[in-house]
């Protein structure tokens, strides 16, 4: 009864076709896992959704506080002086962006904060001696909030012009030299917490959404009907998940190198193996958290129980070292911890697999527990 | 039936299933020989679905036993999946695919059958071959869940509820499908709570209620069993007031049953048993406000039976 390739059949005797219709394209492509892999890929790619905040996202993101927290050059300050003479002495300082204002409107823009600093003539040392306050230079008040940095800042360039103009002289001569490496950067901090938390975000989202749909759909009780080995369904997840991973990887590490001139100091071998174990156990989570839940709503509720508290401790946007030392031993064994720690060793300071075996076994055991926990109790239906 | 178990494609005995402290299956026997088009007709609830979802593998029955082409699923499930084609109630399928990648990825999971296209030409979705499944109407994606059952080529078709919630036009589209399958020979079982659906498509149906075959036979022999070829249904005036053990006794009358206002009478030949009717009302002196025949339907069975329409609930 098994083997009926001559049998004729309903379908096709109705049609009209009489041969068995071949075998169409590459057996792979027939394959059952083939297929689904390619049903899960083409489910997200026809998501825009899904693509927004996988590829897009991230990119604003890494732009946004790449542009806000950029190394700026050296800030110019507002300043106010109230004669031709102060303001002349003042523009030989580079740093300082002098404006003449009379007295009362200097005061103004001072306590509106639109200068920093507001430079007088003492009047009482002009009028003591009988000088020309508008020519002469005797004696200087200062006016600025001592409590602002900037203030601070420009009343000493201030006096240090006004002192040059009046004739002192430097003792000591003095250069700079100015380190603005790669590497050390926000931007350079930024990029590998990003991508952790891509990982983690794409893995956990893609995997629970849409084994709940499917649950909820009953569509996963119409593919149990079927002869589809099952386990191939949970393959399938797991080698669309290799395939995007490639793009969003790509897409975001290439944004750093090409466009804030991120480095890539480990090699590209490593950061693969990094980012496949990071999301296969970030898949495995996901996995869990999707194995029995029966609604969308109550999903979307684990998963952010379990991601907020990653975003926040894990070190994607500052140190994980400023939560207290208490915490650290907890911080450290987080998966999100472990990727972003890893990531950064390895792209920062060129970290290969060997060096980063504490991470990787942190990984590791987060993706070999929860996979099997999540395929005892997964239910398919 | 002259069909020996031996020769039933489906084979149930004692089948028992109990959720929490509802029985849903309450010791069930059913045989199906191989070709026919069997129909479960009953109300929601009466354990239709649990039975043929036992019967496709999907639930576990308590008890009982179920032979399935001479398998039986703890021993041959993966064999059973193969030759089995299934639609189930209210399968949502994945929008975002066409028509022919879902039935692509179908025909994968099986090691024999039609090409895609074949299929699609079948239950003619050839102009939506390659629309998204989200944009088809309700009968279109009732069509491609039956392509879906028909892509492994089956040798016993499931079909759960196929045309509820479709408008009279994509039932009568899906009925012709199912016929034109029936033609090839296959065993089909069917669930179904409209009584026209079951007359049309099925050589034998079983009634349900709370679990239970409560009456099997052909629509026919089941219309028969009446004993009354007609219903007559009228309402009048006072109701209350009505003598209904007068009007049982009447010529040609089977059954009086009395129903939200109105009364129904079952009643052999219509000739003898309205003009009866009218002279009882009018010596009773009831005003007759609504008078209604139909011939005798597999709904008037159930109500015959159970004394509950087949849509209550």
């Amino acid at each position: 009864m098994s083997e009926a390739p001559l049998k004729p059949s309903p379908v096709r005797a109705r049609m009209g076709v009489a041969a068995p219709s071949g075998p169409r394209g590459p057996r792979l492509a027939r394959h059952a896992l083939a297929q689904l892999t390619v049903v899960r890929f083409l489910e997200f790619v026809r998501e825009p959704e899904a693509l927004f905040w996988v590829f897009v996202f991230p990119l604003l993101l890494a732009a946004g506080l790449g542009l806000a927290f950029r190394n700026r050059p050296p800030e110019v300050l507002k300043i106010a002086a109230v004669t031709p003479h102060l303001v002349a002495s003042l523009k030989q300082e580079q740093l300082l962006d002098v404006q003449r204002l009379s007295v009362s409107a200097a005061e103004r823009a001072l306590r509106e904060g639109k200068v920093a600093l507001v430079v007088m003539p003492d009047p009482r040392i002009h009028i003591a001696h009988g000088y020309d306050m508008s020519k002469d230079m005797l004696g200087v008040v200062y006016e600025y909030d001592d409590t602002n940095p900037e203030g601070r800042t420009a009343r000493m360039l201030a006096d240090r012009a006004i002192q040059r103009a009046a004739g002192r002289l430097d003792v000591v001569q003095s250069n700079d030299r100015m380190l603005r490496e790669p590497g050390s950067r926000y931007i350079d901090f930024l990029i590998p917490g990003l991508l952790g938390m891509n990982l983690m975000g794409s893995a956990i989202w893609g995997m629970g959404f849409t084994i709940v749909d499917a649950r909820r759909k009953k569509l996963m009780k119409r593919l149990v009907a079927t002869p589809m080995p099952r386990h191939h369904y949970l393959l399938s997840f797991a080698l669309s998940r290799l395939l995007l991973l490639v793009a969003e990887v790509g897409v975001l590490t290439g944004f750093g190198a090409l466009v804030f001139h991120v480095p890539l100091r480990g090699s590209l071998v490593d950061l693969g193996v990094l980012c496949v174990l990071g999301s296969m156990s970030f898949g495995a989570i996901g996995l869990l958290i999707a194995s029995r839940v029966q609604t969308i709503e109550a999903a979307s509720g684990i998963m952010n129980v379990v991601m907020m508290p990653m975003w926040i401790v894990s070190g994607v946007f500052f140190s994980a070292q400023r939560f207290p030392d208490m915490l650290q031993p907890v911080i450290k064994i987080l998966p999100l911890t472990a990727i972003i720690d890893a990531l950064r060793a390895n792209m920062l300071q060129g970290a290969g697999c060997v060096q980063l075996w504490p991470q990787l076994a942190i990984l590791s055991a987060w993706m070999v527990v929860c996979f099997t926990l999540a395929l005892r109790i997964f239910r398919w239906r | 039936m002259p069909a020996g178990a031996a020769h039933a494609a489906l084979h149930i005995r004692g089948l028992r299933k109990t959720y929490e402290d509802v029985v849903a299956v309450d010791g069930l026997d059913l045989d199906v020989p191989a070709g026919e088009c069997f129909g479960l007709l009953g109300p929601n609830g009466a354990g239709k679905t649990t039975t043929i979802e036992i019967c496709e593998g999907l639930t576990e029955a308590d008890s009982g036993t179920v032979e399935l082409l001479g398998l039986r699923w703890d021993t041959d499930a993966d064999e059973l999946r193969q030759r089995l084609g299934i639609q189930l109630q209210e399968t949502q399928l994945s929008e975002k695919l066409t028509v022919h990648e879902t039935l692509r990825l179908f025909r994968s999971f099986y090691r024999q059958g039609p090409d895609p296209s074949e299929v699609i030409a079948l239950v003619q979705l050839e102009e939506k071959r390659d629309a998204r499944v989200g944009g088809l109407s309700g009968g279109q994606k009732q069509r491609l869940a039956l392509a879906c059952a028909l892509v492994g080529e089956p040798e016993f078709l499931f079909l759960d509820e196929p045309t509820t919630g479709l408008d009279p036009q994509a039932r009568r589209q899906l009925w012709e499908l199912i016929e034109q399958f029936k033609l090839a020979g296959r065993t089909i079982l069917l669930t179904t709570h409209y009584m026209d659906e079951a007359e049309r498509l099925c050589e034998r149906v079983g009634i349900m209620d709370h679990g239970k075959v409560i009456a099997l036979g052909t629509p026919r022999e089941l219309v028969a069993s009446l004993g009354a070829e007609h219903v007559v249904e009228f309402s009048a005036g006072e109701a209350a007031a009505l003598d209904l053990v007068a009007l049982a006794r009447l010529e040609g009358v089977r059954g009086v049953s009395p129903e939200n206002g109105n009364v129904l009478l079952r009643v052999g030949e219509l000739h003898q048993a309205v003009p009866a009717l009218l002279d009882e009302l009018s010596r009773q002196g009831v005003a007759l406000t609504e008078l209604r025949t139909h011939s005798a339907t597999l709904e008037d069975v159930f109500v015959g039976l159970t004394g509950r329409h087949l849509r209550d609930e």
